[in-house]
């Protein structure tokens, strides 16, 4: 039986004593766990041999030096503060602009209108764009070009805020459309302008989703490296950003790219510290997506 | 909203709008201009990054021949002469790309058999949180797994044709599949998921095994789904660029063999980007080039997967 080629509906079957049919069975049981093993296995592989290569080096150290090209005085001080502050200023420029898109096209916009399908379609082809091209963009426009930002923190927030703008946009709007239609109906029946039932109505119920998918947008965000490879934040820098909006005009790193400046020494010592690095950043990561699932699986309502 | 009011003849009249209604109406068209100005943000992107890409591959090919770009096979921008024959970095792409898809896509979709069709529930709602965080491994961990971990200790061990340096594509493009796996099977199992299960309730009382069900109903029916993931698997993985700088490595080499260490064209635009080269030169130029060769490989991969996606979600809805 040459299964793959079968259309739905007419396949045929072999006889039940047809010699190797419950073997066949097994085999292919056998290769759907080896698919999952794959993966399971890589990823028990990775967080091993991290740990492995990093665990020597994991104390406060890290935290207390900067980055520097000595490994006596190595560390990712800046990198970490560095990362929170992108992290932030990301936030505060892709969330009102993600949930506002997504509230427009889930509440608003009509599907009749061109213009509406075409931004659809852009967000789409938007959130399959490398990263890298973002980084280019970047380059030409924010660090340079009109804006001129240069190669400052204030630039490596922006342009992550584009790129995780249409994760945003697509984890809201499907936390917008969970949230039935008779709930804005019974506030339209009361006399509710559409927006009044969006606010009043609609965005409470999905805050729980919404949420969700803010925190996953912006881990990606916390890992994202590429773009920024473009935008600087390779220098040794040797000093935290400004705490408050100062941080935008400050020279920066991140953990991800502090662990590829690392990574790519010459030296095995810094492959040590990279390794230690990468298990700080996966901690931060895992304690925001524990973070997301816990607020999934809490308030996350059924309708 | 005005208020409507049925008149003596029966026909509907619209009363005048109060004060209050009338700053209601005003906040609502303000409030739906705003959001739509929002929305616009992301058009706004495109065409940026559309323009941006222009502008210095329109003078890059003023200073290099089309034909020496798609003509040659020698990609040596930094060379006196500077060649820039761009098929050896696109080859780099095809070769790591190629070995992640085939990765990908067969592992992706075995797991997505298994947590569709064979798992208990209570394996799945362990295993989906799992997937989700291989999902969200940064790719620069990604990138030094395989380097210090895949490369020297996997494929140097096992590679059967020579030796092999410390950056390979085929490090590269295993571990670059690891990391659309989950995509894949994400994609994938929703696909299957939208198979109406008296499709299979049928297959099986007519005898067949959960195998047959598998690789005869769910397979064929979810078709058009699993190629839609493939093709997103396929531009995810000319798209990734950590991975390849990391550990494909930085010689750009026209050659298919996947032992041998090779520049992707992310890999290229990710290291030329990393010196401070001066603006203008052919070599700066040059990045934006391959950009946008990227971005217009990428974009019609994406085209494809969401049309794909469109007319699957017709039949079943």
């Amino acid at each position: 039986m040459t299964a793959s080629s079968a259309p739905a509906g007419e396949f045929s079957l072999e006889s039940t004593t047809a010699p190797g049919r419950a073997a066949r069975d097994i085999v292919f049981k056998v290769l759907l766990y080896a698919s999952i093993g794959l993966a399971l296995g890589t990823l028990a592989a990775l967080l091993f041999d991290t740990y492995q290569q990093g665990a020597g080096r994991l104390d406060w150290s890290l935290y207390e030096k900067y980055p520097s090209e000595r490994i006596s005085r190595a560390g990712i001080r800046s990198a970490i503060f560095g990362s929170l502050w992108v992290v932030t200023f990301t936030a505060a420029l892709a969330l009102p602009l993600g949930v506002g898109t997504a509230i427009y096209l889930e509440e608003f916009a009509s599907r009749d209108r061109w213009y509406n399908r075409l931004i659809e379609l852009n967000i789409q082809n938007l959130a399959a764009v490398p990263s890298i091209v973002y980084g280019i963009l970047g380059l030409a426009y924010i660090a340079r070009g009109p804006l001129g930002w240069g190669r400052t923190l204030g630039t490596a927030s922006m342009t992550l805020a584009l790129v995780v703008l249409p994760t945003v946009i697509i984890a809201s709007r499907e936390a917008i459309r969970a949230v039935p239609p008779s709930i804005r109906q019974g506030a339209l029946a009361l006399g509710a302008t559409q927006w009044q039932s969006v606010w009043r109505n609609v965005l409470p119920g999905a805050v729980p989703g919404i949420a969700t998918g803010s925190i996953l947008a912006m881990s990606r965000a916390l890992g994202e490296s590429a773009p920024l490879i473009l935008l600087g934040g390779l220098a040794f820098v040797s000093f935290n950003p400004d705490p408050g909006f100062g941080a935008l005009d400050d020279q920066y790193t991140v953990l991800p790219i502090q662990i590829f400046q690392y990574a790519v020494n010459a030296k095995t010592e810094f492959h040590e510290l990279a390794a230690a690095s990468i298990m700080v950043l996966l901690a931060l990561l895992l304690t925001m997506n524990g973070a997301a699932i816990l607020i999934r699986n809490k308030f996350q309502r059924k309708w | 909203m005005t208020t409507l009011q049925p008149s003596a003849n029966g026909t509907v009249r619209t009363l005048r709008p109060t004060g209050a209604l009338r700053r209601r109406q005003r906040i609502e068209r303000v409030v739906r201009a705003g959001l739509f100005l929002t929305s616009l943000i992301s058009v706004l992107t495109t065409t940026l990054i559309i323009l941006s890409l222009l502008g210095p591959t329109r003078e890059f090919f003023a200073d290099v021949p089309i034909t020496e770009f798609f003509g040659t096979t020698q990609w040596f921008p930094n060379f006196e002469p500077p060649q820039f024959g761009v098929w050896s970095i696109v080859t780099g792409t095809l070769v790591v790309t190629s070995i992640a898809v085939l990765v990908a896509v067969p592992a992706g979709l075995g797991a997505a058999f298994y947590l569709s069709e064979y798992a208990h529930p209570r394996v799945r709602r362990i295993l989906k949180p799992i997937l989700e965080i291989l999902a969200g491994i940064p790719t620069v961990v990604f990138g030094f797994f395989a380097l210090y971990f895949v490369n020297p200790k996997l494929v140097k061990a096992i590679w059967p044709f020579g030796d092999v340096s410390t950056y390979t594509a085929i490090g590269a493009g295993i571990v670059m599949g690891i990391m659309i796996l989950p995509i894949v099977t994400s994609l994938a199992e929703d696909a299957m998921a939208a198979v109406p299960q008296s499709l299979r309730n049928g297959a099986l009382a007519l005898g067949a095994t959960k195998r047959e069900v598998c690789t005869s109903v769910v397979f064929p029916a979810a078709l058009s789904g699993i190629v839609a993931a493939t093709v997103l698997a396929i531009s995810r993985a000319i798209g990734e660029t950590m991975i390849a700088l990391l550990a494909a490595g930085s010689v750009p080499r026209f050659t298919l063999d996947p032992g041998k260490d090779m520049m992707t064209m992310t890999a290229f635009i990710g290291s030329n980007g990393l010196g401070d080269i001066a603006t203008g030169t052919p070599q700066y130029k040059a990045i934006f080039a391959v950009g946008a060769l990227l971005f217009a490989m990428t974009f019609v991969l994406n085209m494809i997967s969401i049309r794909i996606v469109r007319r699957f979600r017709e039949v079943y809805e």
